[in-house]
């Protein structure tokens, strides 16, 4: 087994282990200076970027709804943690050369070609619906799927099949069988 | 910045380098392996299960960290679980991956992005909808595998292990 691939990164097999020590670190460390174990999760730091950005307009409209109560609108320790995998994916793709404007992904342009304007709302379309689906199975894949999984969490078994399975139906439909 | 900012933002330095050196922020990544072309994703994200499971179910075996497990509520998974795919599939990302596609020159991640605080904001107006809905059909509770089938996590894992391990070895003969 390699541990490079071709284009420079790492095995997907050392990176995600890794990843696997990251998780064990971070609700050990979380535990002892938070007072609470914290797992790795990233969507419902989507709620509390929505909670600041419509407190800005609305500051009594986010104040009277009830999730945003729930979830509490804050900086936290995630919100920090979804900024961080920014900078780290920026530092490692700069680092190894692998950083790349884009302004259509290829498989995209294959089926949708180049327009920006297409991709645009597709991704804002598919954003809408995967995040409502998210917030209602309480997870994504990372939540569910990492955190969730490590834990044997039956929730997340089951959310995980499920989002691969409807998602490979969807692909299938929307990019065709044959598209690359 | 207070101490748990500070943590989180560390770990989210690490953890989106890590995402980046094995690839997987890549649309072509995702799409790529819902249409079964492309298991990195799946190498990634079982690799951390499998060395994440170990530490995490010792540590809460010895009381040092608590297991938080998320609710099994049918509605909630199997409906919400299915609309996840759907746009997963169409935007090529999931929440995490978007913003450190970004990270990586994928600037178009940003259409996925607004769309997600954009899903955000309506699910927060729907809640009270999907609570009296959807959320209030059949919860089985914050249960994990072992208690669901009456089973030590050290005998369920060292399966989950084997059954991984077994898919990888298929993954590589079939060159995904």
């Amino acid at each position: 087994m390699k541990w490079k691939t071709n284009d420079g990164g790492w095995s997907p097999y050392l990176a995600g282990g890794l990843v696997g020590l990251l998780a064990i670190l971070s609700v050990y460390a979380t535990t002892q200076w938070m007072g609470k174990t914290n797992y790795l999760g990233a969507s419902t730091t989507f709620v509390r970027a929505a909670g600041l950005l419509e407190r800005t307009v609305a500051p009594e409209r986010v104040a009277a709804n009830a999730y945003f109560t729930k979830e509490k609108v804050k900086v936290d320790w995630q919100f920090m943690l979804v900024l961080g995998i920014f900078l780290g994916a920026l530092i490692s793709s700069v680092t190894d050369r692998s950083f790349k404007i884009e302004n259509v992904p290829p498989t995209w342009e294959k089926r949708f070609g180049p327009s920006v304007g297409k991709r645009a709302a597709g991704a804002i379309l598919g954003g809408i619906v995967a995040m409502v689906g998210a917030r209602m199975a309480d997870g994504c894949p990372s939540g569910h799927g990492l955190s969730g999984m490590m834990q044997l969490s039956v929730s997340s078994f089951v959310a995980l099949a499920i989002f691969f399975g409807v998602g490979v139906l969807v692909a299938a439909l929307v990019y065709g069988r044959r598209s690359s | 910045m207070s101490t748990d900012q500070l943590m989180g933002l560390i770990t989210g330095v690490f953890f989106g380098f890590l995402l980046q050196k094995g690839r997987v922020l890549r649309f072509e990544k995702q799409v790529g392996a819902m249409l079964l072309k492309d298991m990195t994703i799946f190498k990634f994200m079982l690799s951390a299960i499998l060395v994440g499971m170990v530490g995490i179910l010792f540590l809460s075996d010895i009381d040092i960290i608590k297991l938080s497990h998320k609710p099994m509520n049918a509605g909630a998974v199997l409906i919400g679980g299915a609309l996840f795919g759907a746009g997963w599939a169409i935007m090529g990302f999931c929440p995490g991956t978007s913003i450190g596609a970004l990270g990586e020159g994928r600037w178009h991640a940003v259409f996925a992005i607004i769309g997600m605080v954009a899903g955000a904001a309506l699910y927060a107006e729907m809640y009270p909808f999907f609570k009296s809905t959807v959320l209030a059909w059949k919860d089985f509770g914050k249960i994990g595998l072992p208690e669901a089938i009456g089973l030590s996590h050290w005998i369920i894992a060292p399966f989950f292990w084997a059954g991984v391990i077994a898919l990888f070895f298929g993954f590589e003969k079939n060159g995904l």
